[in-house]
């Protein structure tokens, strides 16, 4: 049943459709390529965010051959620099501009009211125009996932969470982990560890080892680097990959890994351009539409495990099961979400409070 | 809190403690020949580069290590070709190597993004190793953690008790009189400030070899500037510089605990700040404190020699 | 060594001048080298480095707009520096300044007044000047070296701020992210050049710097703070006052590091964010070195160094060069600035025939 579909897979597959597309692409169009412009708000070696946006412009690459010209900008400061990135993008012939970080809301709503042609995409903000789209990936139902698998295999019963700064997104992250432990086993806390950086890997392996020293036997992380689940590794627990599959660094720890998977977005949405049915949308995939993947499950999950956290995924996937639903208590027991009830996308967007069994 | 998870946590602030130990040790010799290079930064990651690049393409750690120590040295010899034979300023110099390293690290490791290594073996002696509490303490580390202890004894001995030292030091002092008696004051901050890119570029290897094993852009992620206010926390004394190192690291430990206790009600970027504070406190008692002794820098520091005539 | 090396008595006027520009073509000599070894068009690359973004108003209205913060903590560190007083946190002062601009920016927030403007730019003074009394404090009483306190003090500046745009400050419709709202026009810094970002602070700057400049060559207290620089023995003699020159260093350097915090979130930035500088405190030493601990240098140096930034995302844009190699140029170009100042100051001569010349 370890049968999830690996980044890896997505990619050869886009990749052998690419070579029958671009050869086709190269009779049938004799325009100029689309200039694709993407500003990242890291370096593309810091094997995380960046890293992961990178992967989905190569892709893009790959699919469309020279129909497309991409063009990046790295580790651009969020504020005057990305207003300025982003301009110059606009600016120098780029029809579709992909701004990967939510520091570039209001630079990149600055820059579209002047260049109305250009289409601009902001990823995990929740402001859109007629020419700037939104998108975002549900993170957090494959926490869901990871929570399920923790649950089971967790001896103590506690979970150690390395989070970077208290943004909802990271908060509804923890919470949809919580809760589905919780649903294994009704005593299952987490421990929440801000390292206040998204990537600074030798604070976030203090942290988890702080968070080892206090007896957590799971790993979870909500920042960019190999580091927490290294940590894992060496000192004999198990953990979650984060953004990419982390397995090289902890091939026994790794129970599972959330991946993001920008590829099939950003080729849909260059295809959009060129076939001049781009519109502006705010969207929010998940596992259904594979914006959001698992990786293979390590060693350390048994085969039954391994088929409960299947039929998890496949339930969020059918629409059956909602990482929200209620009865949800919050950390000081009051009901928060009725029985029965289920958050809306707007109010777990804006996420700022913690579960019962969360420890922040 | 029992004595293992005591130890575990003391465990995990020597390891904390470690690349700042080597980078302020051997910016501290540095300075004491009165030279300030503030690309400790540039010179961590250069080492981080070369030891994980080495170590990965070779198989050998020890060849790695050896390697990030020269890519150190490398990059101190462009800040001393630069400060000592061009009489560049130094403050900008260090900067501009630090902008440098940076961009140079990304690019020579662009190939390593995302690549295991295997971590440094720990010490591990058979019997010993396994006495409570004393025996991971004392043999449950690898070779750079012992290294840069022995670094700490062996430089305060260099100082205060060898001719070279003294000579080292006096260049620090007053460069014109050590010329004046007839020592090279551009040879012996040449040999400080290869020795400063050799420590740094150690503190960068066990950076991508021990402490995180593996190699990502920009990794060291502002030790190289902690470690330079080390330096001036320890008032220029070895022996202060590792507890400066082991204060900060502890601090950090700590208050990564607080947070995983919960229920302090403190914003954690509060609790951040507690490292940062509790340096300057510990600095202002010591030097508020009766046992104050010499708190100065050594009186040539950051300035350009040229012989005269 | 069949050459010699001796210091000039005077420093070449000529070469003042004449030794940026060697190290200009040193630069894109390497550059050139550099860029064809990666791969790269290296013409390409160097017209978008270092000349495309200066040829459309525009452009220069971006490079000064970039070189503003730069100049103005530049100038103000230079001060200090030329005492000898070490304040490398004007990072950290610039965040507090924004942090003081922003709190009353939001306090008065949709108050039209034309009052609002200048309160934030003095909170914002203010703010910088009280972290940066933090150093002196400790510094004039205790002697507690300002290099450690004004460094470690950056980094629980920034934290602050982040603790902030977390919490209190966060925009209430905001779905919780951390930034304030928006600032209302009252708030925001009159653009001077239309359909640019080029706003009523970067003149400030410039007068700033040239104020600066008289101080420091025509007033006692510039003078004072060259003998105490210079030789800290002699200004003790002359009774000059140490600790007052100290705290003047600091709080110069502070206030001006803060109005610089206040001008990018009234300024390009218009809200408080969790990072309101990319590194703005710590680039504007070089800057300061560069430009000589001289204002009007400092001026020109604030803005090659702002050339070099905006020149690094052009290339990347424009020849796809990766960031990592437009940082090895940059540090390249600064090593060149920095080597070239040797022969302002040194002379080289040949050895073997020594010259009997009079002098």
């Amino acid at each position: 049943m370890k049968s999830t579909a690996t980044r890896r897979d997505f990619v050869l597959g886009s990749a052998a459709a690419a070579g029958a597309l671009s050869l086709a692409g190269r009779h049938a169009f004799a325009a100029d390529p689309l200039k694709v412009g993407f500003v990242y708000v890291g370096p593309v070696g810091d094997y995380g965010w960046t890293h992961g946006h990178d992967l989905g412009r190569k892709a893009m690459v790959t699919h469309f051959g020279d129909k497309v010209k991409t063009t990046f900008v790295e580790s651009v400061t969020e504020g005057p620099d990305a207003e300025r990135v982003i301009r110059q993008l606009a600016s120098s012939g780029h029809g579709l501009v992909f701004a990967t970080s939510f520091g570039f809301m209001n630079p990149t709503l600055r820059v579209a009211k002047q260049f109305p042609k250009v289409k601009f995409e902001h990823a995990t903000g929740y402001q859109t125009s007629p020419n700037v789209s939104v998108y975002n990936a549900r993170f957090h139902e494959g926490r869901v996932v990871c929570g399920t698998i923790a649950g089971r295999v967790s001896k103590s019963g506690v979970a150690g969470y390395i989070g970077s700064f208290p943004i909802p997104e990271v908060v509804m992250g923890i919470n949809a982990f919580a809760l589905a432990a919780r649903k294994i086993r009704p005593d299952f806390k987490v421990k929440v560890v801000w390292a206040n950086s998204w990537y600074d890997p030798g604070k976030e392996a203090d942290g988890a080892k702080a968070l080892v020293d206090q007896g957590v036997d799971i790993m979870c992380q909500h920042t960019d680097s190999p580091a927490p689940l290294q940590v894992a590794e060496t000192r004999g627990i198990h953990g979650f990959g984060q953004a990419s599959d982390m397995k090289p660094f902890a091939p026994n720890a790794q129970l599972t890994a959330i991946l993001d998977v920008w590829d099939g977005y950003y080729i849909q949405r260059a295809q959009d351009i060129m076939d001049g049915t781009w519109k502006s949308h705010s969207i929010w995939w998940g596992l259904e539409e594979g914006m959001v993947k698992m990786a293979p499950y390590g060693p350390a999950v048994p085969e039954a495990v391994a088929r409960e956290a299947d039929a998890v995924r496949e339930a969020i996937i059918a629409g059956t099961r909602h990482p929200f639903t209620g009865p949800i208590k919050d950390q000081k027991g009051a009901l928060r979400v009725a029985d029965g009830e289920t958050l809306s996308e707007k109010e777990i967007a804006a996420m700022d409070w913690y579960v019962e069994g969360v420890e922040a | 809190m029992n004595p293992e998870s005591a130890v575990l946590v003391m465990l995990t602030v020597m390891s904390a403690a470690t690349p700042l130990l080597f980078a302020a040790l051997g910016e501290l010799v540095t300075e004491k020949a009165g030279v300030l290079n503030l690309g400790v930064e540039g010179m961590m990651l250069a080492g981080a580069v070369s030891g994980f690049a080495v170590t990965v393409t070779s198989g050998s750690a020890t060849l790695g290590i050896l390697c990030a120590a020269l890519g150190g040295a490398a990059m101190a010899l462009a800040f001393g070709v630069l400060t000592l034979t061009l009489a560049a300023n130094q403050v900008a110099t260090g900067l501009a190597l630090t902008i440098f390293g940076v961009g140079l690290s990304a690019l020579a490791g662009s190939g390593f993004v995302g690549m295991p290594v295997m971590p440094l073996p720990k010490l591990a002696v058979p019997g010993l190793s396994d006495i409570p509490v004393f025996g991971p303490l004392v043999f449950g580390h690898d070779a750079l953690v012992y290294l840069a202890l022995l670094a700490t004894g062996g430089i305060g001995w260099f100082l205060a008790h060898t001719r070279a030292g003294l000579i080292l030091r006096a260049v620090g002092e007053s460069h014109e009189s050590a010329h004046a008696i007839g020592y090279s004051v551009i040879r012996v901050r040449y040999l400080a400030v290869l020795f400063g890119g050799t420590m740094s570029g150690l503190g960068g290897a066990f950076m991508s070899l021990s402490y995180t094993p593996m190699w990502a852009e920009e990794m060291t992620a502002g030790r190289g500037w902690i470690a330079l206010a080390l330096v001036v926390f320890a008032s220029w004394r070895p022996g202060r510089v590792l507890l400066g190192a082991y204060l900060f690291g502890g601090v950090t430990i700590l208050q990564l605990h607080a947070q995983g206790v919960g229920g302090l009600g403190i914003p954690s970027q509060v609790l951040s700040m507690l490292p940062y504070l509790a340096t300057i406190a510990v600095l202002t008692i010591i030097a508020a404190g009766p046992w104050r002794g010499r708190l100065d820098a050594p009186a040539c520091l950051g300035q350009a020699f040229r012989p005269p005539k | 060594m069949p050459f010699k090396i001796e210091a000039r008595r005077e420093m070449s006027r000529r070469l003042l001048f004449a030794s940026p520009l060697l190290a200009l073509v040193l630069t894109v000599l390497t550059g050139f080298v550099l860029f064809a070894a990666m791969g790269h068009d290296p013409v390409a690359a160097l017209y978008h480095f270092g000349i495309a973004p200066l040829l459309s108003l525009y452009g220069l209205s971006e490079l000064m707009v970039k070189a503003a913060p730069l100049i103005l903590i530049g100038v103000g560190l230079a001060v200090g520096f030329r005492a000898n007083v070490w304040n490398i946190g004007a990072e950290g002062q610039l965040t507090l300044g924004a942090v003081a601009a922003g709190g009353v920016g939001l306090m008065f927030w949709g108050e039209e007044g034309f009052w609002v403007l200048p309160l934030m730019c003095g909170a914002a003074v203010a703010a910088g000047m009280a972290y940066a009394a933090i150093p002196a404090f400790l510094k004039t009483r205790f002697e507690v070296n300002e290099i450690l306190t004004s460094l470690m003090l950056t980094y629980v500046g920034t934290l602050f701020l982040s603790a902030l745009v977390y919490g209190p400050l966060k925009d209430p419709a905001g779905f919780n992210f951390p930034q304030s709202r928006m600032f209302t026009d009252s708030a925001l810094l009159p653009i001077v050049l239309e359909g640019t970002r080029l706003h009523a602070g970067t003149v400030v700057v410039i007068l700033v710097a040239a104020a600066a400049w008289v101080l420091m060559s025509f007033t006692i207290v510039g003078f004072q703070i060259r003998v105490l620089g210079q030789a800290p023995a002699a200004a003790r003699y002359a009774g000059f006052h140490r600790k007052r020159l100290i705290w003047l260093c600091l709080l110069l350097s502070g206030g001006l590091a803060g109005l610089a915090g206040a001008f990018e979130v009234a300024g390009p930035i218009g809200q408080l964010i969790p990072v309101i500088t990319p590194g703005y405190g710590f680039t504007a030493i070089i800057v300061a070195f560069l430009g000589r601990l001289h204002p009007l240098g400092i001026v020109l140096s604030g803005l090659l160094i702002a050339l070099s930034y905006i020149g690094g995302e052009n290339a990347q844009v424009e020849v796809g060069l990766p960031q990592a190699v437009t940082g090895v140029f940059q540090g390249l170009l600064l090593f060149f600035l920095l080597g070239s100042d040797f022969l302002v100051r040194y002379r080289v001569r040949m050895r073997a025939r020594p010259i009997m010349r009079p002098t």
